[in-house]
């Protein structure tokens, strides 16, 4: 067998190894939009935080949450549209864990004198920052605007539905299991931190 | 059209081809594409650990009865601080900070909650929550560092956690029997079993 023969068979071997592959963005089925949509509601660090912020706004009554359910959606889209233009994938793994510790510590304390305005410029950040966080994601794996608009279609929605619950709780219990639940956000925050620490998250 | 007797030489080739291309097919890498394998399998690992062990299960269980005991606010400050001094505990862990005795303070910590049941001690807010808090530590510290390898370390985490506060909540359910004069003695009789079942676990850890 001549030399060009070996060629042709080794790189027919050598085409059947797999490498690895980076690919991601969660796969629905439904194309891009619900690409986007899934991936929101299958990544717990950002569902924790949009959950806190949710929850602090419904806590804080109707101005807060109706400032909150605009506010944080508009900054998520924004920096979402920013970070698809980035060059590179931001890795701001440390910063996205205290954002939602720091607002579930907000939640279990229920600080009532923390004005409506704050609230809702608190819930931005967050947005903005897992926004960039989104939109670099995205542009690293070729995924585009419309992936984008899912999560924050999503974002929407879940923070509306979220706040809208809290919102008419009146009863002692009922505010006070809001408060738990946000303690065990930031319980899993504090744990993630020394995960991340050790470079296993 | 290759012909495969052994007067042709193309046999040995197609031979080796074949060997290489088996070796190829068993030659997998990492694929990090794809659906989040492990995930769910770490939720469900942290939400069973804290079950998995009695002496966890009492501590956890006695911060409710105790929470109950004491009533408003201790009843949802308590559970409230545990988790989150559990979780610092836990990232001590993580970061490399030793403990030491951590079985001994776990088993110390069903045997004092359960005292404090036992005797109905009132403390005020000021002492009965470092009291949880020092001991939550030695539970983070001790079981909020074992993720298993491959699984999802956030879902990890809000397993732990969730488990963890569902355990109180069960404390605080069964406290609620404090309401009738023979639930309070039923609550102290329970007190009574979780601070047996530390000394137990003292026991066995000192031995």
């Amino acid at each position: 067998m001549n030399s060009r023969a070996w060629s042709i068979r080794l790189f027919a071997v050598l085409a059947l190894v797999p490498t690895v592959a980076h690919a991601h963005l969660v796969n629905s089925g439904l194309g891009p939009f619900y690409d986007g949509m899934l991936h929101l509601l299958l990544s717990p660090g950002d569902l924790l935080g949009l959950l806190a912020a949710a929850l602090l706004a419904g806590l804080r009554g109707p101005r807060a949450s109706r400032l909150t359910v605009l506010v944080m959606p508009a900054a998520w889209l924004l920096f979402g549209l920013i970070g698809l233009n980035l060059s590179a994938s931001l890795q701001l793994a440390g910063l996205s864990v205290l954002s939602f510790v720091i607002l579930g510590a907000l939640v279990a304390l229920d600080p009532k004198r923390l004005p409506e305005w704050a609230v809702a410029a608190l819930a931005g950040s967050f947005g903005a920052l897992h926004g960039l966080l989104n939109g670099s994601a995205l542009a690293a794996i070729g995924a585009g605007v419309v992936s984008l608009l899912g999560i924050v279609a999503t974002v929407f929605v879940l923070a509306l539905i979220v706040a809208s619950l809290v919102v008419p709780l009146q009863r002692a219990w009922m505010r006070i299991a809001v408060r738990v639940a946000g303690s065990w956000v930031t319980a899993v925050g504090i744990l993630m931190m020394g995960w991340l620490s050790q470079g296993t998250a | 059209m290759m012909k495969y007797d052994d007067s042709n030489n193309y046999y040995p080739a197609f031979f080796a081809c074949a060997i290489a291309v088996s070796i190829a097919m068993l030659w997998p890498q990492v694929a990090l594409a794809h659906i989040e394998s492990g995930e769910a399998g770490g939720f469900l690992s942290g939400l069973s650990h804290p079950v998995s062990g009695l002496d966890h299960i009492i501590a956890m269980v006695a911060v409710g009865l105790w929470g109950a005991q004491l009533r408003m606010p201790a009843i949802w400050v308590l559970p409230v601080a545990f988790p989150m001094m559990m979780a610092f505990g836990g990232m001590l862990g993580l970061i490399g900070m030793p403990l030491p005795g951590v079985e001994v303070g776990i088993a110390t910590s069903a045997v004092v909650l359960g005292a404090l049941i036992l005797g109905e001690v009132r403390l005020a807010l000021m002492f009965s929550v470092p009291i949880v808090a020092f001991f939550a530590i030695f539970h983070g510290h001790a079981h909020g560092t074992e993720l298993q390898e491959g699984q999802n370390a956030m879902l990890y985490s809000l397993g732990f956690v969730v488990s963890t506060g569902l355990l109180h909540a069960s404390g605080i359910a069964i406290g609620m029997l404090h309401r009738w004069p023979s639930g309070r003695i039923l609550i102290r009789a329970a007190g009574a079993a979780v601070m047996l079942g530390g000394l137990y676990f003292l026991w066995r850890a000192l031995s």
